[in-house]
């Protein structure tokens, strides 16, 4: 599901950068009360899968385009939310957390972890950027 | 550093070490006096700031604590308050001015004196200041020399008359700020250098900014943000007189049998309780748990909460009101680094009977969400959440987007207000904070101006698309004002103009809950300005003998 929310393309989506294991790792820790949510989260989805195929049980069975109809259907609810957040951390969070490995989710959007930066920051407030 | 008894009474004993608190140390043991500090938070270090959004602002290092501090929730009195997160504050030696954006914009004129000039507002304790700017003047100049802030005197047509001109230059312009000046110049607006208490050069030994863009919601790993824990704790400490007792968490202030104060106790970090005497009580837990103090502080003799015989401890809440939006642009920004504002305006900060409504704020350009908060909730609310063009939008948005907050005024209403909770707990063992707040109907027509002129000033920057969060009532605040006012009325205020309670000679309330009405929700340079004006009074005060 993860790997649905920000799935790979030509960069790595959340399953490549870790997102799993942070989740995991997350649920053991920080997080630990949230366990019980992920439970009967995860009954959920399997009951959507079951009324979207009726032959399947398990989300990971399905072809992508199926497991997207499966996510929208219960987009609006509140595991869907909370794996959303969770991914979005896993993703993005500093890599000593299990995720964002090799910093992809960093390189993706164009972050830089160098914490010492001179102006000009950006192209507006360049040579280039002025008017 | 020096270490005192418990049970030797201190000239001083200041409750809470942010803002407030550290101003009221540091003035207070360099006139002389032996002052006690007491915080609920950690002493934490620079060496343990991290760039860490997951440890830092997703598991609340620096803040309260919901877990161990619950709080519950209503907006009206009518409903049972449910529980959610709705306060957040600085919890740790340096209070809520280490995590802060570093905004540091003086009060205008009119927030002292607005209700004189506008007229009465039906259902609301829109009230005068019994101090004018004038008499503040001198305490905001001491505030932005002493802890360091970066400026332009006289940028900004709007700006209260100054003594002095900032100590420091403004910090670089960015791209967002570039792009906001332009704009709004073509509107016949008038932009200006954010004033911010961040260092744009060394100052008396501190390190400048490095520019690592993380400041809202982070401590400063180098001591370039002016915090009380870079400035005035260290400077406390060093006459020898203030010690500063972290992990101290106070559940009552007691008093004798003349009705006066005589020192607080606190449970350790282990659990144990402790009191600690003291000749007179400076309480500086914000607005939030000020009044929560005050009203667990209840006695034989102040069976309503201490300093309460007015009713008025807890009510006329005020959080901070604002609207947002955002604008993706052609080329990168790059407006994650550096400090989150480096323009603003002021062109709306006075209210207009025009309108049709009373309220006004400022404007400024900003990128405060890093990545895991863009991830969230930085993309325009009807593109896509999640999935493949998701994010693509993640990849080009990002460096290439910025966003416009209003700050703006928020009406004291009187059931607007912290309370305990009859039944939830905290870690403690002591009722959790209730809050009760429901915005004003004209906050909201404010903030929608506001977020309309925010829109046209994103037009005129050019942004490739521009889009708006929704105005919608507060629900949580992080400003926390009003809910010990300050007035010369003793039935209708808490404290006096120099902050000592009405109702107890030897208890002051020095932080965001003596403000009378909101200004335009940047508080804390006016915070910390009341504080040098109280802490000068209050040691002339104990000179005479009159505490």
């Amino acid at each position: 599901m993860a790997a649905q929310i920000i799935p790979a393309d030509e960069t790595p989506g959340a399953r490549e950068v870790g997102v799993i294991r942070f989740i995991d790792t997350l649920l053991a820790s920080f997080e630990r009360d949230r366990q019980a949510a992920y439970v009967a989260g995860l009954k959920q989805v399997e009951d959507a899968v079951k009324r979207l195929v009726p032959s399947a049980s398990r989300f990971s069975e399905l072809d992508e385009a199926r497991q997207i109809e499966v996510l929208r259907s219960i987009e609006t609810t509140d595991f869907f939310r909370l794996l959303r957040l969770h991914t979005i951390m896993g993703f993005f969070s500093n890599p000593q957390y299990g995720g964002n490995r090799d910093k992809a989710g960093w390189k993706l959007i164009g972050f830089e972890d160098a914490f010492v930066f001179q102006p000009p920051f950006g192209y507006y407030d360049g040579p280039e950027g002025q008017p | 550093m020096v270490r005192y008894r418990p049970s030797d009474p201190v000239d001083f004993l200041v409750i809470g070490a942010g803002a407030a608190g550290g101003v009221m140390a540091k003035e207070l043991s360099t006139a002389g006096y032996r002052v006690v500090v007491l915080e609920q938070g950690p002493r934490l270090r620079e060496r343990d700031f991290k760039h860490d959004e997951f440890g830092v602002v997703f598991q609340r290092a620096l803040t309260n604590d919901p877990k161990r501090q619950p709080n519950t929730f209503r907006k009206l009195e009518s409903e049972t308050a449910k529980p959610a997160e709705a306060v957040l504050y600085g919890r740790m030696v340096g209070g809520g001015t280490a995590h802060f954006t570093a905004n540091y914009w003086r009060f205008h004129e009119i927030d002292f004196m607005e209700r004189s000039k506008w007229g009465p507002l039906a259902g609301t304790g829109f009230d005068d200041w019994p101090i004018r700017y004038a008499e503040m003047e001198p305490y905001y100049t001491k505030a932005e020399e002493d802890l360091g802030v970066s400026g332009m005197a006289g940028a900004s047509p709007f700006d209260p008359p100054r003594s002095k001109p900032y100590p420091l230059p403004p910090l670089p312009v960015k791209s967002s700020g570039v792009l906001f000046e332009r704009a709004a110049r073509k509107l016949g607006l008038h932009p200006f250098p954010a004033p911010m208490a961040i260092l744009s050069k060394p100052y008396r030994g501190r390190n400048a900014c490095l520019h690592c863009g993380f400041c809202e919601g982070y401590g400063c790993e180098v001591g370039a943000k002016s915090s009380s824990m870079a400035t005035v704790i260290p400077m406390a400490e060093k006459t020898g007189r203030c010690e500063i007792r972290p992990d101290s968490y106070v559940r009552k202030i007691e008093v004798d049998n003349a009705g006066r104060v005589t020192g607080a106790k606190y449970f350790e970090a282990r659990g144990r309780e402790v009191f600690q005497r003291a000749r007179a009580v400076v309480v500086c837990c914000n607005g939030s748990e000020t009044p929560r103090l005050l009203l667990l502080s209840k006695s034989n003799r102040f069976p309503n909460g201490l300093a309460n015989s007015s009713g008025l401890v807890g009510k006329y809440l005020m959080f901070d009101s604002g609207s947002f939006c955002g604008g993706v642009f052609e080329h990168p920004l790059n407006d994650f680094k550096s400090v989150q504002v480096s323009r603003l305006l002021h062109d709306f900060y006075g209210a207009d009977s025009q309108r049709g409504f009373y309220g006004g704020g400022g404007i400024d350009a900003r990128f405060d969400l890093n990545p895991i908060a863009f991830g969230l909730s930085g993309l325009p609310l009807d593109a896509p959440q999640w999935g493949a063009e998701y994010k693509r939008m993640l990849r080009e948005y990002f460096t290439r987007s910025m966003y416009l907050l209003s700050h703006s005024t928020t009406l004291p209403i009187e059931v607007n207000s912290i309370s305990l909770d009859p039944d939830l707990k905290d870690a403690w063992g002591l009722p959790a904070m209730r809050v009760t707040f429901k915005n004003h109907p004209d906050d909201l027509k404010t903030m929608q101006f506001l977020l309309d002129r925010q829109m046209e000033i994103l037009d005129a920057a050019g942004a490739r698309r521009k889009w708006a969060y929704p105005v919608e009532e507060i629900t949580q605040g992080v400003h926390l004002l009003g809910t010990c006012r300050m007035g010369d009325d003793p039935k209708r205020s808490v404290v006096d103009q120099f902050h000592r309670t009405h109702d107890v000679p030897n208890l002051f309330l020095v932080d965001g809950s003596s403000f009378v009405t909101s200004g335009r929700n940047q508080p804390t340079c006016t915070i910390q300005a009341l504080a040098y004006r109280a802490a000068d009074h209050l040691a002339r005060a104990a000179k005479r003998g009159e505490v």
